[in-house]
C-alpha cells in the first residue's frame, strides 16, 4: 500500500529496482535453463535459445496487446479468434487478389484484427458491459464468421512469401525475423506506455476509472484504443503465426490465450489494472516458452503438460501476485 | 397487492425468461415434424438439462460476484472419471457416481480455497485450474471411449411412467434438494450479501469467506451433475476441449439471460435453468427451420453476443455518470 502513496515520477525507478515478481521471473528462467541444461547440454547452445527466442516472439507480441488491455483493468478473451481472423484475412486477401493481395495480406489481416478489437472496446466502454463476458461473446461471433468464410468460400489458406519470410528468415546476423519484429513491437509498447500522456491515461483509468474521468481523460476513448491494439497485436501474430506454418488453419489461436494472459500476470502487472511494466511481460513470455519447450522436450504426454503447466502458473501467482487484505 | 407487485418487479429476469422460452418452445413444437410426443420431449430435455445444470453452477460464484471459467472443465473431468467409475453392478455404478460427484466438489472447492485464501482473482484462478482439470480429464481418458452402467444411464435418460422425462424429475430434485436450501441457509444468503457489496458483508459480519468457499464448491459439484448426466447421454467419456469452452460460454450467456447480474448479489439459479433452456431451444429452432450449417455458428454467436449485451439496459437507469466506473 505504501508504494501507491510515492509521488508518480519516482514509481518507475524504484520499480525496476525492487520489483519483486521481475526478479522472481528471471530467476525463475535461468533456474529452467540450468535444470534443462543438466538433462541436456543442448539447452544452453546459442541456436537453442534462439529458436526459442524466435518462438516467444508470437507469444510475445500477443501479450503486448493483451497487457494493454489488462492494464486498463480489463481482459481480452476474443484473443483466439482474433489470432486465427488475422492469419485466414490475410491468406484470403492474397488468394482474392494475387499481386496487390500479396502487398495488401498483411495490412488487411492487421486491419481486421484491429476491427475486432474497436467492435470490443465500443461494447466495453459504451455499453458498459463485463470486458471478459463481451469478448468472450466477440470470440464465438469471429469463430462464427471464420467458420462461414472458410466453408462458404474456400478461400487460399496458404501463407504469402513476405510472412513466410518475417516469420522464419534469418538474413540479419543469423537473429530470426520474428525475434526482430517483437523487439519493435516491445520497443513501441514501452514508448506508448512510458514517454507519451496516452500511456499515463491507460495507467490511470487502470487504476481509478472514475478519478481519470473526472480528471477530464475521456476514459472511453483509452479503453476504446487499448482495445484496437489488442487486436491488431492478435491479429498480426496470427499473420506471422500462418507465415510459420506456412498456412492459417481452424483454431490456430486457441493454443495462445491462456499463455497470454498468464505472461503478462506472471510478468507482475496486476490484472486489475493500473500497475504493471513491460520488462515483467517479456520475463513472463519467457518463462512461459521455456516451460513449453522443456515439457515437450521431456516428451511429456499432452496430459501432463496442461497440468504442470496450470499448476506452475497458479503457483507463481501466489508467489506474488495476491491481492493485499482489504478491509476498510 | 404491493407484495405481488414487488414480487414481480424483483423477478422480472426470470419471469421474461420463461416467458421467452415458452413462445420459443411453442414455435419449435408447432414446427416440429412429429409434434410434441414423449420422445421428442425426452430428447430435448436430455439436451437441455445438461447445459441447466452447468448454468446453475456458473450461477452461484456470479452471485459473490465472481466467474468460474472451469465449470466447463470440470463438467468434461466428470464425463470423463464417469467412464471410468460408473460401470459394473448396479451398486458397483452408484458407487461411481459418489466419487465422480465429490471430485467435482473437491474441484469447485479448490478453486474457491485459491480465490479466498490465496487471494487470487476467480477468471485468472479457473482459467488456470480449467488446465488442471483439463489435463486430469485427458490423463483419465487420452482418448473418446469407455463405457457406463446401462441401467441408471438408461434410466436417467429415459421417461418415468412412460410420459415425463427423468432428466427434468433429476433437475427438479437438485433444485429441491441443493438449491432451495441452499438459497434460504444463512451461506447462501451471505452469498447476496457478499455480491452486493463485499464490504458492508464483512463490516456486518456475513462470513464473507465461507460464503465464497461454499458457493465455489457447489458450483463444482453442480457441473459434476452435468457430466454424469451427460456420460448417461452419450454412454462415453471424451476429453474435449471445445465442448467444455462451448458449456463455459453458454453458462456465461444462459446466466444472463436469466436474470441475475453479471455484477453479482442479483438472480437466482431458477433463472438460469430457464436461460438454459432458451439457448437450447434456439439451437433446436435452427434445426428445424433448416439453417444452413455453415451459418449456425456465427448465429449461435451473435445470439450469444445479444443476450450478454442485455446487461447494457443497466446503463439506462443509472442517474449519475460517476456509477458508470463503480
Amino acid at each position: 500500500m505504501s508504494e501507491s502513496k510515492l509521488p508518480v515520477a519516482t514509481i518507475p525507478a524504484l520499480r525496476f529496482a525492487f520489483d519483486r515478481s521481475l526478479v522472481i521471473a528471471f530467476s525463475c528462467i535461468i533456474l529452467m535453463l540450468l535444470g534443462g541444461a543438466l538433462y541436456s547440454r543442448e539447452f544452453l547452445s546459442p541456436e537453442y535459445l534462439l529458436q526459442q527466442l524466435q518462438i516467444s516472439a508470437f507469444l510475445g507480441i500477443i501479450a503486448s496487446g493483451a497487457m494493454m488491455v489488462i492494464l486498463i483493468g480489463h481482459i481480452d478473451l476474443s484473443i483466439p479468434w482474433t489470432v486465427t481472423l488475422g492469419a485466414m484475412m490475410a491468406t484470403a486477401i492474397a488468394g482474392w487478389f494475387g499481386e496487390t493481395g500479396n502487398l495488401l495480406a498483411i495490412p488487411v489481416g492487421v486491419f481486421c484484427g484491429a476491427m475486432i478489437g474497436l467492435l470490443n472496446g465500443l461494447g466495453v466502454a459504451y455499453l458498459r458491459l463485463p470486458s471478459m463476458i463481451f469478448t468472450l461473446g466477440m470470440n464465438a461471433v469471429v469463430q462464427g464468421l471464420m467458420v462461414l468464410h472458410t466453408g462458404g468460400f474456400a478461400p487460399q489458406d496458404h501463407a504469402t512469401d513476405a510472412m513466410h519470410f518475417l516469420a522464419v528468415g534469418r538474413p540479419i546476423f543469423g537473429i530470426p525475423n520474428a525475434l526482430l519484429i517483437w523487439v519493435v513491437v516491445g520497443a513501441l509498447t514501452i514508448f506508448l506506455l512510458t514517454r507519451t500522456a496516452f500511456g499515463r491515461r491507460v495507467y490511470a483509468v487502470g487504476n481509478r476509472e472514475a478519478a481519470a474521468y473526472l480528471s477530464g481523460v475521456n476514459t472511453n476513448a483509452v479503453i476504446i484504443w487499448c482495445f484496437v491494439l489488442s487486436g491488431a497485436a492478435a491479429a498480426f501474430a496470427g499473420v506471422l503465426l500462418a507465415g510459420y506454418s506456412t498456412k492459417a488453419y481452424q483454431a490456430m489461436g486457441d493454443p495462445y490465450l491462456l499463455p497470454a494472459i498468464a505472461a503478462v500476470v506472471l510478468g507482475g502487472t496486476n490484472i486489475l489494472g493500473g500497475r504493471g511494466n513491460y520488462l515483467g511481460t517479456i520475463a513472463g513470455v519467457i518463462l512461459i516458452t521455456l516451460l513449453q519447450s522443456i515439457l515437450a522436450v521431456m516428451q511429456m504426454p499432452e496430459a501432463g503438460r496442461q497440468i504442470i503447466y496450470g499448476v506452475v502458473i497458479l503457483v507463481m501467482l501466489l508467489a506474488y501476485g495476491r491481492a493485499e487484505i482489504d478491509r476498510k | 397487492m404491493n407484495d405481488l407487485r414487488h414480487r414481480i418487479h424483483h423477478n422480472g429476469g426470470l419471469l421474461a425468461a420463461i416467458g421467452l422460452f415458452i413462445v420459443m418452445f411453442v414455435i419449435y413444437v408447432s414446427n416440429h415434424p412429429v409434434g410434441l410426443t414423449a420422445a421428442v420431449a425426452t430428447t430435448a430435455s436430455n439436451k437441455a438439462v445438461l447445459l441447466a445444470l452447468v448454468a446453475m453452477a456458473q450461477t452461484l460464484p456470479v452471485l459473490t460476484r465472481g466467474l468460474d471459467l472451469s465449470v466447463g472443465m470440470v463438467f468434461i473431468l466428470a464425463n470423463c472419471l464417469a467412464s471410468v467409475l460408473v460401470v459394473g453392478t448396479i451398486g458397483e455404478g452408484f458407487l461411481g457416481i459418489a466419487i465422480v460427484l465429490g471430485a467435482g466438489a473437491l474441484a469447485g472447492f479448490i478453486n474457491g480455497a485459491i480465490i479466498v485464501w490465496g487471494r487470487l482473482q476467480p477468471i485468472i484462478t479457473t482459467l488456470a485450474t480449467g488446465a488442471v482439470y483439463y489435463g486430469i480429464a485427458l490423463y483419465v481418458r487420452p482418448g473418446p471411449g469407455g463405457d457406463v452402467q446401462s441401467d441408471i444411464a438408461d434410466f436417467a435418460t429415459g421417461q418415468l411412467f412412460g410420459i415425463i422425462p427423468t432428466a427434468l424429475i433429476v433437475l427438479l430434485a437438485i433444485v429441491l434438494i441443493v438449491w432451495v436450501p441452499y438459497r434460504n441457509s444463512v451461506l447462501g444468503r451471505a452469498a447476496y450479501a457478499v455480491g452486493s457489496n463485499e464490504q458492508a458483508a464483512y463490516m456486518s459480519g456475513v462470513p464473507v469467506q465461507r460464503a465464497k468457499l461454499l458457493a465455489y464448491t457447489l458450483a463444482g459439484f453442480l457441473a459434476a451433475i452435468g457430466g454424469l448426466m451427460l456420460t448417461f447421454n452419450t454412454y462415453s467419456g471424451e476429453a474435449s476441449s471445445p465442448i467444455a469452452g462451448t458449456y463455459t460460454l453458454n453458462s456465461i450467456a444462459a446466466v444472463v439471460i436469466g436474470g441475475t447480474s453479471l455484477f453479482g448479489g442479483w438472480g437466482s439459479a431458477i433463472g438460469s435453468i430457464f436461460g438454459a433452456f432458451v439457448l437450447r431451444t434456439i439451437e433446436d429452432l435452427l434445426f428445424v427451420f433448416d439453417l444452413d450449417p455453415l451459418w449456425q455458428p456465427l448465429f449461435q454467436g451473435v445470439v450469444l453476443l445479444a443476450a450478454v449485451s442485455l446487461g447494457a439496459l443497466r446503463v439506462l437507469r443509472i442517474r449519475n455518470r460517476l456509477e458508470l466506473f463503480a
